[in-house]
């Protein structure tokens, strides 16, 4: 079933891996398998069942993960929540009362909400949590995340604005703690309860220069985006420049690429989800840079780049690999392979080893290849990638018997392979052509 | 042992690769099939029999390359050879390789030639091996192990009879051609 009935909310854009497409600013918090949507009272409001509830920073997205569709309910448009209750079946007065078409999901717990909605009068809609997540959290989050009204900060684009709760709770209890003396046990314990609340005070405003550093951080997020954006059109404008300052211009893209992802998916927002979650973005994240890399990337470098990217909120190597894993179930653009040597690497669907084959072999063929062969870092170097993946694709061409290896002192070395191309019948008879005879042309005139 | 001047290398004897055992199925087999071939050409050439792994063999290292093979390459080689029917361990631990560059079979028909050739109806083994006809043949300082071995090969055959000679460590052969 499709989202597209619930047309009385406005559809949410979502990715190809299954992942929404979150606005400027906007973060994730929370998400909650198998939820339902239905209205309460109005029954030409069609329900939405089955989907990922998404909790952000500014919306609640219902995504359909089967036909890749959502439609969100912006947190702005909401009235009040109320707290989520169970309909116990040992209250007949309850179910009596209950309305008759939530009949198949009464036992699951249910958080009402009011809503405004565009060219009509309130609604209460209710979300019905199908699953056994803890829904407590999840209210919990909503509330939070209501209360700090994110998307009026991203509107006014005011920076610092991100914590206004901290700043309306906290003078109030200010005002009501009254001087006691310090007298017996009484005292003692009253001593203890105003450390206590200090410390707290203190910990929130410390907390409050946290959420600016946070918001000043998004901006330089998104100063850093502007100048890549503003060193891609320069360096494609003035492509004449020297090797070395496009070498340093693109260090800096490197690394402007990688300052972040805004919302990263977290144990603590996804929850039973992580892994799959995770899955999904890391899909999103890896396609770019491993498009660049040629479309292989190492899995090492791949976590490297993804941490960082994602700042603090680090993941276990574990995790990484089970979030690669995972792809095989998912329809993303990106596959996990693992070499014979065991290396794993991610690379693109698209990508093709004969490339790489016909690259290493024309590499094996110079002059120079042909006498000394070539080692995993002239490799490297020729197709800009790392050695170590080097390695793998000329062992791959080894394997395909397009190479052969020499093990010497000087170290391990490929050539190209001979082996084919020496006549059995006549070992010492030199060919006229072919590879054997460049060959032997190049190394008689060394030796 | 002096490599002799006149058996010319072939030009992948230079090729590094040439001294790695090739860990690729299909590359190894022809890196196995042409050292076999040069193995055989070159004793054939040098007139040698045996090829000891243990000791150096001008073949299995090229100083021109700083090339060598290693010793589990040597036994690859010739163990290659072995199966064949080219070559035989004349050790338990294979560390000694008799080398067959001409069959049993092949040497017995030629020692038939050969005795044709020169009408050598009767004659001693030590005639055959360092003989006036010998000289500039296959024959000339044959394994004398791989010489009797041809011999009794006639002589289940028919063709040749084998006797004591005059003295202790010679015997006679006569050849019924």
């Amino acid at each position: 079933m499709s989202v597209g009935a619930a047309d009385w909310l406005p559809a949410a854009t979502v990715m190809a891996s299954g992942r929404p497409v979150l606005s400027a600013g906007e973060i994730e918090r929370h998400l909650l398998p198998l939820v339902d949507l239905e209205p309460e009272e109005n029954p030409r409001l069609a329900p939405l069942r089955g989907c990922l509830l998404v909790l952000t920073s500014h919306r609640l997205v219902f995504l359909h993960e089967a036909s890749l569709s959502a439609r969100a309910l912006p947190l702005a448009s909401i009235i009040h929540t109320y707290p989520p209750h169970r309909r116990h079946n040992h209250s007949p007065l309850r179910s009596l009362f209950s309305s008759s078409s939530s009949s198949s999901s009464s036992h699951h717990p249910r958080i009402r909400i009011q809503i405004s909605l565009p060219l009509s009068r309130s609604e209460v809609v209710a979300v019905v949590v199908t699953c056994k997540a803890d829904v407590d959290v999840f209210y919990g989050r909503l509330l939070e995340v209501i209360r700090t009204r994110a998307w009026e900060a991203t509107a006014s684009a005011a920076p610092a604005s991100g914590a206004p709760v901290a700043e309306g709770a906290a003078p109030a209890e200010e005002d009501l703690a009254i001087r006691m003396p310090v007298v017996g046990v009484a005292g003692i314990l009253r001593k203890e309860q105003e450390t206590w609340e200090s410390a707290g005070q203190n910990l929130q405003d410390a907390f409050q220069d946290l959420n600016a550093l946070m918001s000043k951080a998004k901006e330089m997020m998104e100063l850093a985006e502007k100048m890549r954006q503003k060193l891609l059109t320069n360096s494609s404008a003035q492509s004449n420049s020297n090797d070395e300052e496009m070498g340093s211009k693109q260090d800096l893209q490197d690394l402007l690429l990688s300052v972040g992802i805004v919302s990263p998916v977290t144990k603590e927002t996804a929850g039973a989800l992580y892994h799959q979650q995770l899955s999904r973005q890391l899909a999103d994240f890896v396609r770019v840079p491993v498009e660049r890399a040629g479309g292989m990337m190492a899995l090492v470098d791949v976590y490297c780049l993804f941490n960082r990217a994602r700042g603090t909120e680090l993941i276990s190597p574990e995790d990484l690999l089970q979030a690669c894993s995972l792809w095989e179930k998912f329809d993303v653009p990106v596959m996990l392979r693992k070499f014979d040597s065991g290396v794993k690497v991610i690379q693109t669907k698209t990508h093709s080893d004969d490339e790489v084959f016909a690259r290493i072999s024309s590499l094996a063929q110079k002059p120079d290849a042909l006498l000394k062969g070539i080692s995993p870092s002239d490799a490297a170097f020729t197709l800009g990638i790392a050695p170590a993946l080097a390695k793998e694709h000329l062992l791959n061409a080894e394997n395909k018997g397009l190479l052969c290896r020499d093990v010497s002192p000087d170290g391990f070395r490929f050539y190209i392979n001979l082996f084919n191309e020496i006549d059995l019948q006549n070992i010492h008879l030199p060919k006229t052509h072919g590879l054997y005879h460049t060959w032997i042309s190049v190394a008689t005139a060394a030796h | 042992m002096q490599r002799t001047v006149d058996f010319k290398l072939p030009h992948f004897f230079n090729y590094p690769p040439y001294f790695t055992l090739q860990p690729v199925r299909e590359t190894r087999e022809k890196q196995v099939q042409l050292w076999k071939e040069l193995i055989l050409d070159y004793c054939r050439s040098q007139k040698m029999y045996i090829i000891s792994l243990e000791e150096d063999f001008p073949l299995f290292s090229n100083p021109k390359i700083e090339r060598s093979l290693s010793y589990e390459a040597k036994e690859v080689f010739l163990a290659a050879l072995v199966s064949e029917g080219r070559a035989e361990w004349i050790d338990k631990n294979h560390k000694k390789c008799l080398v067959l560059w001409l069959r049993i079979q092949d040497w017995a028909n030629y020692i038939l030639d050969f005795v044709k050739e020169n009408g050598l109806e009767v004659t001693t083994i030590e005639d055959i091996r360092s003989g006036i006809e010998t000289h500039g043949t296959e024959l000339a300082g044959i394994d004398r192990g791989v010489l009797m071995r041809a011999l009794r090969l006639l002589e289940q055959k028919g063709k040749a009879v084998i006797f004591k000679g005059s003295s202790a460590d010679d015997e006679g052969v006569k050849f019924s051609v």
